[in-house]
């Protein structure tokens, strides 16, 4: 009773007065209304109020980050070009084991395909993407498909001698393993393409031949530099953030607007700078061929390559470790340190046990977000990074601009998006999330 | 080298200037000797340069001249943790990443010493502060009170033979700043190590010390017992600083022996003085008279001096009353009527005569 009341009655009833007299335990307020209801009217109104002032941000963020995102994440598995265009083939192909050609009964079927294709509006057509779609599997697909549609209308039986003159990769059993392995809405063969694997005969999953082998030890590099390049920045920003925090505010602003200048310049300008400091011929070499430190005939290549990438992300990205590190310093009050001095620490111990374990939430929130930012950067590495400096980031953008192969490219991001997820998961696992201090 | 005051002074100050601008002096000749077992306060207004010495008897600050000797040995060019002085900071400075147990710890590791004894250490000093069960706790946790204590027991922890406290009680309220005063008298006592302990705070000084240095301008003022400091002030700063106090001013006319005549500069009548700090006949003066010590008189008395006066104000403060009156052309004159129930009513207009006795009225440098 008592919770229907709180849940659906109209208001009246709980005012008229006699259900607040029988039950004298429960509370009501001045007027008669049941205080639980009175509380959930008045914090309704905040609960409004808060939802309004999100609902902006919320709206925009569905509608170009969470929608994109679930997007990308679909197109990675989704495969409706074979069932769109083999519907009868596919049928016929039900039960058969992979190993011999098909029978003539599935070769009437195809062909039944490519003509009901034909007769369909233009831009409704299915054999076009059909083509695009097997030739990711198999290379010599599309062209085996698009010249077969242009005879199938002259075919007559047997058909299968037709399909086979018209092109020899009917008569490959590989073909028709992929048509039946793809011939489902959903697929993992995007996942498998990325982890540098394929099917074999058998249908098994196993290693692509080494030379074939792209995708996973792409993701180690950009592992192992986004590491590198987090490391750099913290040996880096450490210590100017140090020096800043006990400086006094109108120099540590100066310093800061140092450290910010990379923000405020443009990502062009600064890159062309990097080139006209570190090209072959450029500044640093001249200079240290002037020098005498090297030789004019062996000077470093400092760009094009991983060192390029290397230094200007870590140029990059160097104030995001500053600033977390920085605001997180200016508030440990310099009493800790003479505190720890005064009870007979020597300065050093005094750093490493009082003052640096302190530090620790703000080199964690910069460390993540630097880490975060670099996995996933994508035009430094396309500009200075030639090939040994290239990231999975430009990996995925080839796939969408060259290549056109989006359910690839869509399954190497969200491996990214997974991967990123999982590490942030592991440092919360660690370290807690709660400990980060971003502002 | 070892001259005799070596064998009495722990601590002391030879001749210390100290200058962080090069134009100015913070400290301006500062001798100082503190005994063995001593509670010596310094006392003064912020900016009197009474933090800068205990920094630099720390070792945080360096001296720009003279010396400070710690047991006889000079320990300028000793950096802070190899001096073995313990401290509490203002804002109690508590390592906020360790336990109660592990900032205590922490002296005593790096001190090299084992955990077992570590562990009865850290035991018997957070006994001492009543905070034993308070070990795995961390500094956040505690309040106010509770972290001013367990400051106190990590500065204790190792047995320094000398603790500095700047300005510990700061940051509490009232009562529990009185509680923390006795206690770390007690402390004081029972250990017999020797405090330095800075404060802006006069009620403070005076219940804890065993010797109060009032500092002014870099310079120490008077440096006293604390009912000496407050009965017998030696200049009109320390007699203002310290207490409640009447002032008034005027020029000596007649100085025989102790006694001093002093005609008051606002045309009030002339004084008699317990001579102090006075250059002689026709110098001016800045007269100091404890509220307490201001009688009203009766018709029979024979005071000293005897002055008309008119009630302006009455303050009700529970045990006594302040009445403040307009004397010898002065209104900003405070006198304390204890409330009694024998006690004259006094009431706002009243004509009064008071008196005070001559060697309760100080006579002092002119400020």
């Amino acid at each position: 009773m008592a919770q229907a009341d709180a849940g659906g009655v109209p208001l009246e009833t709980g005012r008229s007065g006699k259900p607040a007299s029988e039950k004298r335990q429960k509370l009501v307020t001045a007027d008669g209304t049941p205080l639980k209801r009175a509380l959930q009217r008045a914090e309704r109104r905040r609960v409004l109020a808060a939802l309004l002032l999100v609902a902006p941000l919320l709206v925009f963020l569905l509608t170009v980050f969470i929608f994109p995102i679930g997007q990308m994440m679909w197109r990675s598995v989704d495969n409706p070009q074979v069932v769109n265009a083999l519907p009868n083939t596919l049928q016929a192909l039900q039960g058969w084991d992979g190993r011999e050609l098909p029978d003539e009964r599935v070769f009437a079927a195809l062909r039944d395909d490519f003509l009901a294709d034909a007769e369909r509006p233009r831009r409704e057509q299915t054999i076009g993407p059909l083509g695009i779609r097997l030739n990711y599997e198999l290379s010599a697909a599309r062209g085996a498909i698009s010249r077969t549609a242009r005879q199938v209308p002259q075919f007559e039986e047997p058909y299968k001698e037709a399909f086979l003159d018209a092109h020899r990769l009917w008569g490959d059993p590989a073909l028709w393993r992929v048509i039946q392995r793809e011939g489902r809405p959903l697929t993992m063969s995007y996942y498998v393409a990325a982890l540098d694997r394929e099917f074999d005969e058998f249908g098994n999953i196993v290693q692509r031949d080494e030379n074939r082998r792209i995708y996973v030890s792409l993701y180690g590099r950009t592992l192992a530099l986004s590491v590198g390049i987090t490391f750099l920045c913290f040996l880096l920003g450490f210590p100017i953030a140090y020096y800043m925090s006990i400086l006094p505010m109108r120099q540590a602003n100066l310093l800061m607007i140092c450290v910010l200048l990379p923000f405020w310049t443009s990502l062009l300008v600064r890159t062309t700078a990097w080139i006209v400091l570190l090209q072959q011929q450029g500044v640093v070499n001249t200079l240290l061929v002037s020098v005498g430190l090297i030789g004019d005939d062996n000077r470093l290549s400092l760009i094009y390559n991983m060192t390029g990438t290397i230094i200007a992300m870590t140029h990059i990205l160097l104030p995001f470790m500053v600033l977390p590190l920085y605001s997180v310093m200016r508030t440990i009050p310099p009493s800790y340190m003479r505190a720890a001095k005064s009870l007979g620490a020597t300065p050093t111990t005094a750093f490493r046990r009082v003052y640096f374990p302190q530090t620790l939430p703000g080199i964690g929130a910069g460390a993540v977000l630097v880490f975060i930012i670099s996995i996933g950067y994508y035009i430094t590495p396309a500009l200075v990074g030639g090939q040994s400096g290239r990231m999975i980031s430009n990996e995925i953008a080839r796939h969408m601009q060259q290549s056109l192969n989006w359910g690839l490219a869509a399954a190497l991001g969200t491996m990214l998006l997974v991967g990123v997820l999982v590490l942030y998961w592991l440092y919360q696992r660690l370290v807690g999330a709660e400990s980060l201090k971003l502002g | 080298m070892f001259d005799v005051r070596d064998d009495t002074a722990f601590v002391r100050f030879d001749r210390v200037q100290k200058s962080y601008d090069g134009v100015s002096l913070v400290v301006k000749d500062l001798n100082l000797d503190i005994a063995r077992g001593e509670f010596m306060t310094m006392l003064g207004p912020s900016g009197s340069g009474k933090t800068t010495c205990l920094m630099m008897l720390a070792g945080f600050e360096t001296a720009t001249s003279g010396d400070i000797l710690l047991g006889g040995k000079p320990i300028n060019n000793i950096p802070p943790h190899k001096r073995g002085i313990g401290m509490v900071f203002q804002n109690y400075a508590l390592f906020p990443h360790m336990t109660v147990g592990e900032n205590l710890s922490f002296p005593l590791e790096v001190r090299g010493l084992g955990r077992s004894d570590r562990e009865a250490k850290v035991k018997r000093a957070l006994d001492m502060v009543q905070m034993g069960a308070f070990a795995g706790r961390r500094p956040a946790q505690l309040s106010g009170g509770q972290q001013q204590r367990i400051a106190l027991a990590r500065a204790l922890v190792f047995e320094p033979d000398l603790v500095l406290m700047d300005e510990p009680l700061g940051a509490l309220d009232k009562n529990l700043r009185e509680r923390m005063q006795y206690e770390i008298k007690h402390i004081h006592e029972s250990l017999g190590v020797t405090v330095v302990y800075v404060t802006h705070d006069q009620t403070e000084a005076l219940t804890m010390s065993d010797k109060v240095a009032v500092f002014d301008d870099g310079k120490i003022q008077q440096l006293a017992p604390p009912d000496i400091l407050y009965e017998e002030p030696s200049n009109a700063f320390v007699a203002a600083f310290i207490g409640e106090n009447n002032t008034l001013r005027g020029q000596v006319v007649r100085i025989e022996g102790d006694v001093c005549t002093v005609k008051l500069s606002e045309g009030g009548g002339e004084v008699k003085a317990l001579r102090v700090n006075v250059e002689g006949e026709g110098a001016q003066t800045t007269l100091s008279l404890r509220p307490e010590r201001v009688m009203i008189a009766g018709g029979d008395s024979h005071m000293d001096n005897v002055f008309d006066a008119q009630v302006q104000e009455l303050i009700y403060l529970g045990d006594h009353i302040r009445v403040r009156v307009q004397v010898a052309g002065n209104d900003e004159f405070i006198v304390k009527v204890p409330n009694s129930s024998s006690g004259r009513k006094v009431r706002v207009g009243d004509a009064l005569r008071l008196g005070w006795a001559m060697q309760d009225c100080r006579a002092l440098d002119p400020s």
